[in-house]
């Protein structure tokens, strides 16, 4: 089922994907495709289904119907590998997440010996390299408890990263942080992008949005209302509620 | 040690009291090998409880009510029902039932009322475990396993590495007060006749006639095992505390 993909194709496809939790139906049929390299943000309402869609395309949860495919792997597979899909697919949280009776080091090192039985020594050295990539050289023996915010959420993207994924899914990643270390989160994210990583980004950050992403769907009570290059979608949104959200944010 | 077998000896040839095992050769030796049998009681039966403890409440989050199910019904049997009624059921229930086997050239029972008191004592304390990890396992808040999850760990995977680890930090308190009942609950093999503490300073008293002075030696004993482990399980709390980590 993952062998036809090439990465001329796009990286996430989701068609006419629908999720209902109970009686409540949260996306209503939305259809999205990533290229490999690009960098997309989802922006919209609260409760609109961002979160719930970027939680989908790593089987965090299970879609109602519809389709969703990364690099040809179809997620809504009663068989699917999920191992083998999460080691596409990073995911970045809201409240970092991070085990906290763990090192910033052990941490990062975790998933890699732990799941994909990789050597420590090995993985010592990409953690400790990874770690240096997101500015915490020195933090490696901190417990997270001890970090800030921001520097927690930095070793959450570092401990993600280590498991190499082809896609990097950041959901809300700067809402639960203090003004100040917003910006160095962001830095590390826009670093990764101009790696040439795959990112898909469900953010409030507007300005950062409009920065990096190559394209922006803007959604409101699950459909996407409307998408395009930031450019485009920033300044000459077509559709009225785009345009009444956006003059509520900018 | 001459010098204390002394003072003891002097005691009581002038009080009366007679601490016989602090002077008595055979009397040291009866007390010092049912201490050994409480020690290794204690040790095996903490050990295998927490074994069981943890199995049971892995069980128990399953998905699977095929697995819930005998877990709830374990917990429920050992709770419900007596720890000396439940050592009788093992030792003359099932233990007459089972077959008997050769040993150096006689017929004795497949396992020794030492083993039943260490089968009966750990599924007891470890019904209790299992709740008491359960307790803890529910305080690990679901995204710490969300995430975990999509680093693709496995059920097991996270529960080992992760969920456990955590949850083993905030059920301590009470993990704690279980397992200090169960040292102490020890004293029941007595009812099988194995030779623990109770056993043997109960057989040094019926000799000696010194029920009062082996009263207080048997206290002390417990008073200070009991210390021993409330000391170790303190211990083992501060090795886990993770700074900046609040509950």
């Amino acid at each position: 089922m993952a062998t036809s993909w090439t990465p001329d194709r796009p990286i996430v496809q989701c068609v006419d994907v629908r999720k209902s939790f109970g009686a409540l139906e949260v996306l209503k049929g939305i259809s999205l495709s990533v290229r490999k390299g690009e960098v997309i943000c989802i922006i919209g309402p609260s409760g609109s289904g961002k979160s719930t869609l970027i939680r989908c395309i790593n089987a965090l949860q299970p879609i109602t119907s519809g389709s969703i495919q990364i690099e040809g792997i179809e997620v809504s597979d009663p068989r699917l590998d999920k191992l083998a899909l999460r080691r596409k697919v990073g995911m970045v949280f809201q409240q970092y997440n991070l085990f906290p009776h763990k090192t910033a080091l052990q941490n990062v090192m975790m998933a890699p010996i732990h799941v994909l039985g990789q050597k420590r020594a090995e993985v010592e050295v990409r953690a400790r390299a990874l770690l240096a990539k997101v500015r915490l050289a020195g933090k490696e023996d901190t417990y997270p408890g001890e970090l800030s915010g921001g520097q927690q959420q930095r070793v959450a993207i570092a401990r993600s990263l280590a498991m190499r994924p082809d896609i990097m899914l950041f959901d809300e990643v700067t809402a639960a942080l203090d003004p100040e270390t917003v910006k160095e989160v962001l830095v590390t994210i826009r670093e990764l992008a101009e790696d040439g990583m795959t990112c898909i980004l469900v953010t409030h950050e507007m300005n950062f949005a409009r920065e990096v992403a190559d394209h922006v769907y803007f959604t409101d009570r699950g459909v996407i209302v409307e998408h395009g290059p930031p450019e485009t979608l920033f300044t000459a949104a077509k559709d009225e509620r785009t345009q009444r959200f956006l003059s509520q944010v900018l | 040690m001459q010098a204390i077998g002394d003072w003891f000896q002097q005691l009581y040839e002038t009080t009366g009291l007679n601490f016989s095992v602090f002077y008595d050769a055979y009397d040291w030796g009866r007390y010092f090998s049912g201490l050994n049998m409480t020690l290794l009681l204690s040790v095996t039966t903490i050990l295998l409880s927490l074994v069981i403890g943890a199995i049971g409440a892995l069980l128990q989050g399953s998905p699977s009510m095929l697995l819930r199910l005998p877990v709830n019904a374990f917990v429920v049997l050992f709770r419900n029902t007596p720890p000396l009624v439940q050592l009788f059921f093992f030792y003359f229930g099932l233990g007459t039932m089972l077959p008997a086997v050769e040993a150096a050239g006689m017929r004795v029972p497949l396992l020794s009322n030492v083993q039943w008191a260490i089968i009966s004592l750990s599924l007891f304390a470890g019904a209790f475990n299992v709740e008491i990890f359960r307790s803890g396992i529910e305080a690990v808040p679901r995204t710490t396993l969300e995430a975990a999850e999509a680093l693709g760990y496995t059920r097991l995977k996270a529960y080992i590495h992760i969920v456990l680890p955590l949850a083993i930090r905030v059920c301590l308190p009470a993990l704690n007060n279980n397992l200090v009942n169960l040292l102490k609950t020890t004293t029941l093999a007595y009812a099988i006749a194995v030779p623990e503490t109770l056993y043997a300073v109960k057989q040094i008293w019926s000799e000696s006639q010194n029920v009062f002075e082996m009263m207080v030696v048997l206290l002390a004993t417990y008073g200070i095992l009991v210390g021993v482990l409330v000391w170790l399980m303190h211990r083992w709390e501060r090795a886990m505390n993770i700074p900046g980590y609040a509950r």
